[in-house]
């Protein structure tokens, strides 16, 4: 089941990352390393600061101190669009797509950076094979070639998480973020999300949220328990299981 | 000089604190609701036109109480039929829709009023000097106009901080995103807040219209004046609408009162070459006639160093 | 990479990346162009000709506007800024060349207005695009400003109040044309609004094209998929300028004379009009607009004195009614001739426009009495409306119009429920079927 190398090589290194909002500290010092091709779940009870650091990974904030490195290289305080262009991209909590957009646009938008034609405003889009294969091809990947001309907004709630993957699959980056991907699924639709998240994340580096113990001890390598702000433990999903600090301040409640 | 000072000085604070009189309904407008209303100033007009209309029958003073209150109902009305149903179509939809009643205010106005300015007047009871100081009168209308503004300013700084509305209103400037968990009379709140915020605005128009001119392109003046202080102020922040509504009126009044231009300082520029006309504009402008355009270079500048404005906090 | 898109069956009008048939992508432009070549044909008076002349400038003008607005969600206040500079640039360039003293043949100036639109579009651009949304609004609303006041100040180079006069006969003539003939000037115009529609419509279908979409619909998503909204409000703003410039150009070789009021407020208000009327929402919308409006306007001041307060009206209704402009109507009807509906709800559209065109009766004649009243009081009371001579202070006229207003839109409101019912009934009976 695994497909993480443990004595990899470091894809994320978080180190000492801290955020303040005025007097309040959400995230208090973390040291995270993310090793390369490993599937990484963070967990935690609800206002731990699970989406904080993510938002702080992810540029979408800046860290009050500390260094984010990405493949060994220094991202701390770069923009949301440097990360991703560095190969790392994200899904969101809340649905977060191009409403108005078709599907099938949605997809091709998340493409084209990736595929070198940033702000090309010359070149006939749909002329471009190398952009319709790919776009085609993650449309396969999350099941909605069938809705491909339906702007995105109308689609199911299921269908917009998918897709909501889709777009983080597109721009090709080797490392992904997905914050509670199962949030407000059925199970039968988490089923479908586990197989996709498994299937999507092979050959690369994956790091989610995620509240359902069931899908995240069936998927992750290895788990990282956020409490606080603080990671209290890290470690493979058995010993975190049968860890008495985390049974103490989280599992005790949620699993047992 | 010492009498160009102290006049630009106290022009320039009562044109600031007209200023904020509008800036501030307009700020928390924006706060509470999102919507930058672009017809503010075509409120303060309507103020000066009903002012006047009503100071022809009954007089100065009963304007000065029904005006505001005429158009505080109307823009009650424009809150409830007009921007609640243009809510759903986004914040762009509710921008042209202000942006719209601009327009149509403006032409109603010179339907019944027409283009040219109208005799309005300051009342007798005012139409005195309040002081002579350097030889030179002080009219006591803008005497009463200042204090207007600042008996307003108190007021309603006292009714933010002690009146339940005002701590919602408080609460809005501080956290915007908070507003929409108010709960069930948030539409009741919107509307009092859009009335009250235009009534204002129509409170300066009263004052405003006797002492300046009144006529059916005054919104038109003094609206971009007024969008340029809620953006150098800050979008949303009431202290900054403060500061830049009198920094904007000092600027305006002082640069009015300044006669000199570049000739004049560094004499007249060499006109042999063909660029030697244009250059010639530049040189030979007064500080004076620029005036018009210095609010715009301010946001220009604000916007370069300090994007967020002078005192914002966050981004529209 | 799995390729699960082999084995799944691509659903039907799937792009399959087969370039489209000749036909298909370059019919609609020979059309448009054969069209643009018969219209003054067909409509043959000066009126008709110099009229034609002013859509066309404005359709690029709108077009250049919807770049903005409607592709990228930016709302400009500003927007004639780029048409007046433009306008001056070229203005100033043909009096220089005055004499067929320059080389260049009058075709190409619009050129150079279009190069100082999109010289003013990066220049302020960098200002403007740094905000987006209500902040953006306001700098473009502060550039028109500034640009509009400096350029009263700026005497010798934008002629204060009156403006400066050109001679397009003046310049460098090619092929025996002096364009001293309108006919001459409105293919000129054809011309270049040709060559513009289809530049701004090739950049919507580029990759920059749709990001602004995308920036349109959700900006912050933009960013995660490695784009920087800023960059892309800047590129659209300063393309939208280098239109805009073309437009002006036009327009000052065909008015011959430029104003400094043609970039100020009311000039960017007009463009918002008609991007908006028309609908911002399709390409063709601004065409749309810039048509009809420019042809209301010409009709309405005809027959009013207060025509601008029924465009403010209009405006403000389709703000709140029809967000997606007159192009938006038109393609809500797609469907249901798709489906075969459309004659079933029609009758129901006619029943909806009786009681409102009642209604616009009853309200016009309440603005135009009241005009009649206040304003046009010194020229007397009496007036005729539709053939019909009344006094506008008489009782009976204001009541009719009472009436007629609260009537019109009692039944009307009715009416166009009836009519969006009916809409939905037969979207789903197409359905079934």
């Amino acid at each position: 089941m695994s497909n993480a190398d443990q004595g990899g090589t470091a894809a994320l290194e978080l180190e000492g990352l801290e955020k303040s909002f005025g007097p309040t500290r959400i995230i208090r010092g973390v040291d995270l390393t993310i090793v390369r091709g490993e599937r990484h779940a963070v967990i935690g009870p609800n206002g731990a600061g699970k989406s904080t650091l993510f938002h702080l990974i992810s540029g979408h904030y800046r860290p009050t101190s500390g260094r984010i490195r990405l493949d060994g290289r220094d991202i701390t305080g770069l923009s949301p669009e440097q990360i991703n262009r560095r190969g790392l991209a994200r899904s969101f909590q809340i649905t977060n797509i191009f409403p108005q957009l078709s599907v099938w646009e949605n997809v091709r938008c998340a493409t084209l950076w990736a595929m070198g034609y940033r702000y090309n405003f010359w070149r006939d889009i749909d002329g471009l094979d190398d952009v319709r294969l790919r776009t085609e091809e993650i449309l396969g990947q999350i099941n909605l070639i069938e809705r491909w001309d339906m702007p995105a907004g109308m689609l199911a709630y299921a269908e917009q998480r998918a897709l909501e993957i889709g777009l983080a699959l597109a721009s090709d980056a080797d490392i992904l973020l997905l914050d509670e991907p199962m949030a407000g699924m059925s199970h039968a639709e988490s089923q479908h999300m586990v197989e996709l998240i498994r299937k999507v994340s092979e050959n690369r580096t994956l790091l989610m949220i995620e509240h359902d113990m069931g899908v995240v001890f069936n998927l992750a390598d290895r788990i990282s328990v956020l409490v606080y702000g603080e990671i209290i433990a890290s470690d493979t999903p058995e010993r975190i299981k049968a860890n008495a600090d985390v049974q103490r301040a989280y599992l005790g409640t949620e699993v047992a | 000089m010492a009498e160009i000072l102290f006049f630009s000085a106290v022009n320039g604070i009562t044109y600031g604190m007209l200023l904020f009189l509008m800036a501030s309904g307009l700020t928390v407008i924006f706060s509470m609701m999102g919507v930058l209303n672009l017809a503010h100033a075509s409120f303060y007009m309507l103020g000066a036109f009903f002012g006047f209309e009503i100071s022809r029958h009954l007089g100065f003073w009963p304007g000065l109480v029904l005006a505001p209150l005429i158009v505080a109902v109307i823009g009650m009305g424009v809150e409830r039929y007009g921007l609640r149903t243009v809510h759903k179509h986004g914040h762009v939809a509710e921008l042209l829709f202000t942006f719209g009643l601009t327009f149509v205010i403006q032409k109603l106005v010179e339907m019944v009023w027409g283009k040219l300015p109208v005799d309005y007047l300051v009342p007798p009871s005012l139409d005195f000097p309040a002081f002579t100081i350097f030889a030179t009168e002080y009219p006591a209308f803008k005497l009463f106009g200042l204090l207007a503004s600042i008996a307003i300013f108190l007021a309603l700084m006292l009714v933010i901080k002690r009146t339940r509305i005002g701590l919602i209103v408080q609460a809005a400037l501080t956290h915007p995103e908070m507003v929409g968990m108010l709960g069930h009379n948030v539409d009741r709140i919107f509307m009092l807040v859009f009335g009250v915020g235009v009534g204002l605005a129509a409170v300066a128009g009263v004052i405003a219209g006797p002492a300046l001119v009144t006529q059916s392109n005054m919104a038109g003046l003094l609206g971009p004046i007024l969008f340029v202080v809620v953006v150098v102020g800050g979008l949303g922040s009431l202290g900054g609408a403060f500061v830049a509504s009198l920094l904007i009126g000092l600027v305006q009044t002082f640069a009015v009162a300044f006669n000199i231009s570049l000739a004049d300082v560094f004499g007249p520029v060499a006109a042999d070459s063909g660029l030697a006309l244009y250059l010639d504009d530049i040189w030979s402008v007064t500080v004076a006639q620029v005036a018009p355009v210095l609010p715009y270079l301010l946001l220009v500048l604000i916007l370069i160093f300090r994007p967020r404005g002078l005192m914002g906090n966050r981004e529209s | 990479m799995s390729d699960t898109s082999d084995t799944v069956v691509r659903p039907a009008g799937f792009p399959s990346g087969a370039a489209p048939g000749p036909l298909r992508r370059y019919g609609p432009w020979i059309v448009l162009a054969l069209l643009l070549l018969v219209l003054p044909r067909v409509f043959s008076s000066g009126l008709s000709i110099s009229t034609m002349c002013v859509m066309g400038t404005m359709i690029i003008f709108a077009l250049s506007y919807n770049m903005l607005l409607g592709q990228s969600g930016l709302l400009s206040f500003g927007h004639a800024v780029f048409f007046g500079l433009g306008g001056f640039l070229t203005a100033q360039m043909m009096n220089m060349m005055a004499g067929g003293e320059g080389p260049l043949p009058l075709m190409v100036y619009p050129l150079v207005g279009g190069l100082a639109g999109l010289v003013f579009g990066v220049i302020f651009g960098a200002v403007a695009t740094r905000r987006a949304g209500t902040a953006f609004a306001m700098i473009t609303l502060g550039i028109g400003e500034l640009v509009t006041s400096s350029a009263l100040i700026l005497r010798g180079f934008f002629g204060g109040e009156t403006g400066i006069t050109v001679d397009r006969t003046e310049i460098h003539q090619v092929f025996g044309l002096s364009f001293g003939p309108q006919v001459q000037v409105y293919y000129l115009i054809a011309g270049w609004c040709l060559v513009s529609v289809i530049a701004m419509y090739a950049i919507t279908r580029t990759p920059f094209g749709r990001i602004c979409n995308a920036v349109r619909d959700n900006p912050q998503r933009v960013n995660f998929v490695g784009y920087n909204t800023t960059v892309v409000r800047f590129i659209a703003f300063s393309l939208a300028g280098l239109f805009a410039g073309i437009a002006g150009g036009l327009a000052s070789i065909n008015f011959e004379i430029m104003n400094s009021a043609q970039m100020g407020a009311a000039e960017s208000g007009s463009v918002i009009l008609m991007a908006y009327i028309g609908g911002v929402g399709n390409f063709a919308g601004p065409i749309i607009g810039a048509i009809v409006v420019t042809y209301l306007h010409l009709m309405l001041s005809d027959l009013s004195d207060v025509w601008e307060l029924y465009f403010g009206l209009l405006f403000i209704s389709m703000v709140m009614y029809a967000p997606n402009g007159i192009a938006g109507v038109i393609m809500m009807q797609r469907p249901l001739i798709r489906r075969g509906q459309l004659l079933r709800v029609a009758p129901y559209y006619v029943l909806a426009l009786i009681p409102g065109l009642v209604a616009l009766a009853g309200l016009s004649m309440i603005i135009e009495m009241t005009h009649q009243l206040s304003i046009s009081a010194s020229e007397g009371l009496g007036m005729t409306m539709m053939g019909i001579a009344f006094n506008a202070d008489a009782l009976l006229p204001w009541l009719t119009a009472v009436v007629l207003l609260g009537g019109g839109g009692w039944l009307g409101v009715r009416a166009a429920r009836l009519a969006r019912e009916a809409y939905g009934a037969a979207m789903v009976r197409g359905r079934v079927q």
